[in-house]
């Protein structure tokens, strides 16, 4: 793979909490970066700020103080809603329990992003089309998501998250909540959007399976980032 | 995939719950409009009234009589264009409970200021050359089931006795504002009755209607015809005929009034309702909301979600209710005939109706929209689990 450096550079990252009158640090003086095309895995204790790191890497939560630029775009200067543009262009987003919209298909669940952008009808349904392809259920694009499997499900957000061809892809636990074999399935295919679209990945997980079909693991621990895990769970 | 599509779809979510606003709002809408509508059928006379009719009566009150000599002096008054006149009858058919306006008057001259009333050249000839005859409204007709040719016989309350009048003519009203429950008959006829029997009332008459030549000078035709009887033996009040209908009127202003409060209540209730099914609705889709937001959307389409949900619920109920006013109004005037002449369902109530939906769609939206808008995406997400 030809990579390019620091599509994500993030230094001096802090975030806290007010709960009270307490001052909860969640993350101190992060610095990290990640390359184009890097399937990067975030690792730590339950409580040690993994999602809250992801927040702020997809721009759905804002920082106390520190830098993040991504391709190039310093997003804590950006305003509430240039943030939510920047968003729409550049972050896919697979959640652990799938969110998708109960009401709608498996096709209008992938359509969702691309109604924010200028396409047309056809257009949307050409890239809807070749999304669902990829995460193989393109036979089931007029399902709803309570007649689809959680493994399907999952593929479904998948789809969703790179109908628009985003920067990154955030993933916080996508296989926390799947048996081993839809696991698998969800894993292999994120495998492939690296390796064969050139996506970039950044993982939250627990599970060292999925741990390990990473380029690279950070883990993290009381707001501070390692190379390697302290003690662990 | 179109945001209607999804607001429809989230709609029928909670299909019970949805059945039971729209229900609510239906009923509401439906008690709402039959309220305005009782409120402006008190109102019909005085809606009815015309600007260039005046009515003179004796001065201390409608149960004295002015003398027939006072009307050749009124017709000299300046603006005065033609007068006539009229006493009240106030007879009773067959039972009390059966109630409707009955007065005697001058034909030619009061019908002429009337071309809101229509008869039958044929019927209306035959009437005025009989000195028995009598001419009744439409649905008065129906309601009792009277032919042309029937003998009506009225006891009399203020005359008494028992009095034959012959149907001679069923008029009709130009539009649906007139009221078609009067009874009408030769004022000659009283006033002869009441003369063979020697008794008081004879030559007086109860009110006298007049007709000026532009509504502008109703206030000094007034003035000037009270003055002319000042400090004679039966001295006049002369109003427009509209505020002689609001006189009678005001004597119940205050239930008119409770009732346009209550119509207000109920649409304050279903406000809070459907309020109350917005908040549930949207505290349920906060998950939701977050997604779409997370996606990019912005608070426009949030608030755009939540509003046309409720707009979609309130105005599904509104127009349910709104079709089926026309029906119960219909029901409702012909039970309540005796007492509401004129039972119509304005235009001004359905607009109301819509004006009221609207509002209580919007307002019930407000503070669910404003809570989905403002929380912060993160806390949302952390609902979804
Ligand atoms: N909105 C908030 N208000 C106050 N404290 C918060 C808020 N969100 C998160 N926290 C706290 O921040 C810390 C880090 O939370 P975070 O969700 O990032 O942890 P995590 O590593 O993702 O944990 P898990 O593995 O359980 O998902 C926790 O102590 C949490 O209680
Ligand atoms: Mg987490």
């Amino acid at each position: 793979m030809n990579k390019k450096p620091g599509i994500v550079e993030i230094r001096n990252l802090c975030k806290a909490y007010q709960r009270g009158n307490q001052l909860i640090t969640v993350l101190q003086e992060i610095d990290l970066d990640i390359d184009e095309g890097e399937f990067l895995a975030l690792m730590g204790p339950s409580g040690s700020g993994k999602t809250t790191l992801l927040n702020l890497i997809a721009g759905i939560d804002k920082a106390d103080s520190g830098s993040i630029r991504i391709g190039g775009i310093e997003i804590t200067a950006l305003a509430e809603t240039e943030l939510a543009a920047w968003r729409a262009n550049n972050v896919g987003f697979i959640f652990q329990f799938y969110n998708l919209i109960p009401v709608l298909t498996a096709f209008e669940n992938v359509e969702l992003p691309l109604l924010l952008t200028g396409l047309s009808k056809g257009e949307r349904r050409t890239h809807v089309e070749t999304a669902l392809r990829v995460v193989n259920l393109a036979d089931r694009m007029d399902h709803s998501p309570g007649e689809l499997s959680g493994g399907q499900q999952q593929r479904v957000a998948i789809a969703r998250a790179i109908v628009t061809d985003p920067t990154i892809l955030v993933a916080d636990e996508p296989t926390g909540d799947l048996d081993r074999d839809s696991a698998n399935d969800v894993l292999e295919l994120m495998e492939r959007l690296v390796h064969e679209l050139g996506k970039t990945i950044i993982m939250v997980t627990h599970d060292p399976r999925a741990a390990n079909k990473a380029h690279q693991i950070k883990h993290l621990d009381k707001g501070v980032l390692n190379a390697h895990p302290q003690a662990d769970f | 995939m179109h945001i209607l599509k999804l607001i429809f779809k989230n709609s029928f979510r909670h299909k019970l719950r949805t059945f039971l606003t729209i229900l609510g709002v239906t009923v509401a809408i439906l008690a709402f409009g039959l309220l305005r509508t009782v409120v402006s059928a008190w109102y019909a006379g005085v809606e009815a009234s015309s600007a260039t009719r005046l009515v003179t009566r004796n001065s201390v009150s409608l149960v004295f009589p002015l003398p027939l000599s006072y009307k050749e002096k009124i017709r000299q008054i300046e603006g005065v264009k033609g007068v006539s006149y009229g006493t009240w009858f106030g007879g009773i058919y067959i039972d009390e409970k059966n109630f409707f306006a009955n007065y005697s008057m001058e034909p030619r001259t009061y019908l002429a200021m009337y071309p809101e009333i229509i008869i039958q050249e044929d019927q209306w000839n035959v009437f005025l050359r009989d000195r028995k005859g009598a001419a009744a409204g439409k649905k008065l007709a129906e309601r009792y089931g009277w032919k042309i040719g029937d003998v009506i016989t009225l006891k009399g309350t203020i005359f008494p006795g028992n009095w034959d009048f012959v149907l001679d003519a069923i008029y009709k009203g130009r539009d649906d504002t007139v009221d078609e429950t009067a009874f009408f008959f030769h004022w000659d006829y009283l006033n002869e009755t009441l003369k063979k029997a020697g008794r008081g009332w004879t030559d007086k008459v109860g009110w006298f209607l007049i007709e000026i030549e532009d509504p502008d000078i109703a206030a000094e035709v007034s003035l000037r015809i009270d003055k002319n009887f000042k400090n004679s033996l039966a001295e006049t009040l002369t109003e427009t005929e509209k505020a002689f209908q609001l006189s009678f009127i005001s004597m119940t202003e205050a239930i008119v009034i409770a009732i346009r409060l209550v119509s207000f209540v109920i649409i304050f209730i279903i406000m809070a309702v459907v309020a109350n099914t917005m908040a549930m609705t949207a505290r349920e889709r906060i998950g939701e909301y977050a997604i779409f937001k997370t996606l990019g959307f912005g608070s426009f389409h949030i608030a755009g979600l939540i509003l046309g949900e409720s707009l979609f619920v309130t105005m599904m109920g509104a127009t349910l209710g709104i079709l089926l006013t026309f029906p119960a109004a219909a029901i409702f005037g012909k039970e309540l005939s005796q007492y509401f002449p004129i039972f119509n369902v304005a235009r001004e109530t359905i607009v109301l109706d819509i004006i009221a939906a609207l509002v209580v769609a919007f307002v019930a939206a407000l503070f669910p929209a404003w809570r989905a808008i403002h929380i912060r995406i993160a806390d949302g997400l952390r609902r979804v689990g």
